[in-house]
């Protein structure tokens, strides 16, 4: 999958996530805030990462604002972001 | 003979406030209080230092005590309960010296045991009289009960009365009589009327919060407590009020004649008084606008003190049979936390919390089973505000967990059909959907707050945060 433009998923509600996904020259770059950083922090990375893999994105930039939300959202938020900024949706 | 003084900083002069001793406020005025602020700026401009404060609550109002600990002005401060902007900066280790945290039925108990000692106490007062006569139930910042100043004017070396409305002697129907009063002082406002009003005094619309309530109710019903004499207290968060709309429609339908209502008292507690699920409500402190209404009108809405409310000597809360409580982390133990979230700033404080779970026949905690990722049930809290043996009930919308110490209330809810499950099976419930959270790190050796049971002796430390 091509990163050809911005998109964004998700909302800042409690309990969610707001992803921004932007096209990148070279590889990934995965920029987290998180109301939750110190105790779930490497696993919504390690999600985020397995998404991008998934969906065969080599070069993005993925920003996440989390606020809270479980693992299943965050993959969701990501793959929703993604199929938008390649201009299917 | 009146005790009318120009000025705050009059008062301050003639109770001969010097460096290093402790002054105290009533937190009637909630988040509308200009009182604290008022008597803090006044005493940093006289160039005094190293005072303590001894503050029944500490609200985000309050933020300017922040630069008065940076300053020197204040070095020690002692409350029930802190609101989240100071206690983010008391947690990152602002102030050398640990806060003190109490109970509400522990602070005026340690102030009678001698234990905690106040030098100047500064009472707000909606209405007063030129020799101190003073009430909340009139005035333009009516707040209605008194409760927590009673402590504060009996016991304090020199007490001054700060009022907004002063009316000819004597004040009808005083709260704090005279006797106690070495000094009135007149200002413009002594607070915001609509900061008294808690902002979650509304019953929640949440399909999670009305489950835990329901399941609350049930486990009222089923342990056999709602019968004529009934007494009850709840909280003023949204779930709380929620279970008790459903228990006041138990009791109108199987009409029951409850004893009391006590409480922080708020608008539905006042209609099950006018309902007559209950003979009187027990007020140490009006939560709404309604409540102020109620309790300057019926003579069944009464005042009490907060030593009368939750003292550590005998007190209401020992005849309370029901009591529904809060929580933001509930260990193995039942060991419950509302001191700190998860990251472990300081955001809350005991209030009544542990007073009414060690009183009453019944304490029951709602809370969800999971807020944003964070699961309810820890292995250990961060904090022990009140300790386990004295919780009686955890009510999630998964299901609800009973203390092994009390056997006999666990087959009454199972009887009941109510979905009760082990304390560990919850918090399994809760990790499968949210993942096993990493432990936060604090500094250990640095401990930023003291909590002391209501009997005076510590409970738990709060540790300090660790910034990047």
């Amino acid at each position: 999958m091509k990163i050809v433009k911005n998109a964004v998923a998700g909302t800042l509600e409690s309990s969610d996530a707001y992803v921004q996904v932007e096209p990148n020259e070279a590889g990934i770059e995965i920029v987290l805030e998180s109301v939750v950083l110190t105790q779930f922090g490497d696993d919504i990375k390690a999600s985020v990462m397995e998404v991008l893999a998934e969906n065969e994105v080599t070069n993005a930039k993925v920003s996440v604002n989390d606020r809270g939300a479980i693992d299943c959202t965050i993959r969701a938020r990501v793959e929703t972001a993604l199929k938008r900024a390649q201009g299917d949706l | 003979m009146s005790k009318l003084i120009g000025s705050i900083r009059e008062a301050i002069e003639a109770c001969g406030l010097k460096d290093g001793m402790t002054i105290s406020f009533h937190h009637h005025m909630r988040n509308g209080d200009y009182v604290l602020n008022m008597v803090l700026d006044e005493i940093a401009k006289m160039g005094i230092k190293n005072i303590t404060v001894n503050a029944s609550s500490v609200f985000d109002t309050h933020a300017p005590i922040i630069d008065h600990i940076k300053n020197g002005v204040v070095t020690g401060l002692e409350c029930n309960y802190m609101g989240a902007k100071v206690g983010k900066a008391i947690s990152e280790g602002v102030m050398e010296n640990p806060v003190i945290f109490r109970s509400h039925g522990g602070r005026p108990s340690d102030m009678e045991k001698g234990t905690s000692h106040i030098d100047v106490a500064f009472v707000a007062a909606p209405t007063a009289d030129n020799r101190g006569n003073m009430t909340g139930k009139y005035g333009k910042s009516a707040c209605g009960s008194m409760g927590y100043a009673f402590a504060d004017a009996y016991n304090a070396d020199k007490v001054v009365c700060i009022t907004d409305n002063l009316v000819e002697y004597p004040v009808v129907g005083f709260s704090i009589p005279e006797v106690y009063v070495d000094h009135v002082v007149v200002v413009d406002k002594i607070g915001e009327p609509s900061g008294i009003v808690s902002g979650t005094t509304k019953i929640t619309k949440d399909p999670v919060g009305l489950k835990m309530a329901q399941y609350a109710a049930k486990v009222v019903k089923a342990s056999g407590l709602l019968k004529d004499g009934f007494s009850f207290q709840t909280g003023a968060g949204g779930a709380t009020l929620a279970a008790a709309k459903y228990i006041k429609e138990m009791m109108l339908e199987d009409n029951i004649k409850g004893s009391f209502g006590m409480g922080g008292i708020t608008k539905y507690m006042v209609e099950m008084l006018n309902e007559g699920c209950f003979k009187a409500l027990i007020d140490v402190q009006c939560f709404d606008l309604d409540a102020v209404e109620s309790i300057k009108n019926n003579p069944n809405h009464m005042e009490v003190s907060a030593s009368q409310y939750a003292g550590v000597n005998g007190s209401a809360v020992n005849s309370l049979d029901v009591v529904l409580l809060g929580a933001t982390q509930v260990d193995l133990d039942f060991n419950v936390n509302v001191h700190t979230d998860s990251n472990g700033y300081i955001m809350g404080g005991s209030g009544g919390h542990a007073d009414t779970a060690a009183g009453s026949k019944l304490a029951i905690i709602i809370a969800p089973l999971v807020r944003a990722r964070l699961p309810l049930i820890v292995d250990r809290v961060t904090c022990i505000t009140t300790p386990g043996h004295t919780v009686d009930v955890v009510v999630t919308q998964r299901g609800i967990a009973v203390n092994p110490n009390r056997p006999e209330l666990k087959e009454k809810l199972v009887k009941a059909g109510l979905p009760v499950v082990e304390i560990d099976e919850l918090k399994a419930i809760a990790e499968k959907i949210t993942g096993v959270p990493k432990p936060i790190k604090l500094d250990e050796s640095k401990v930023v707050a003291k909590v002391l049971y209501r009997d005076g002796t510590v409970i738990d430390t709060i540790k300090k945060v660790v910034t990047e």
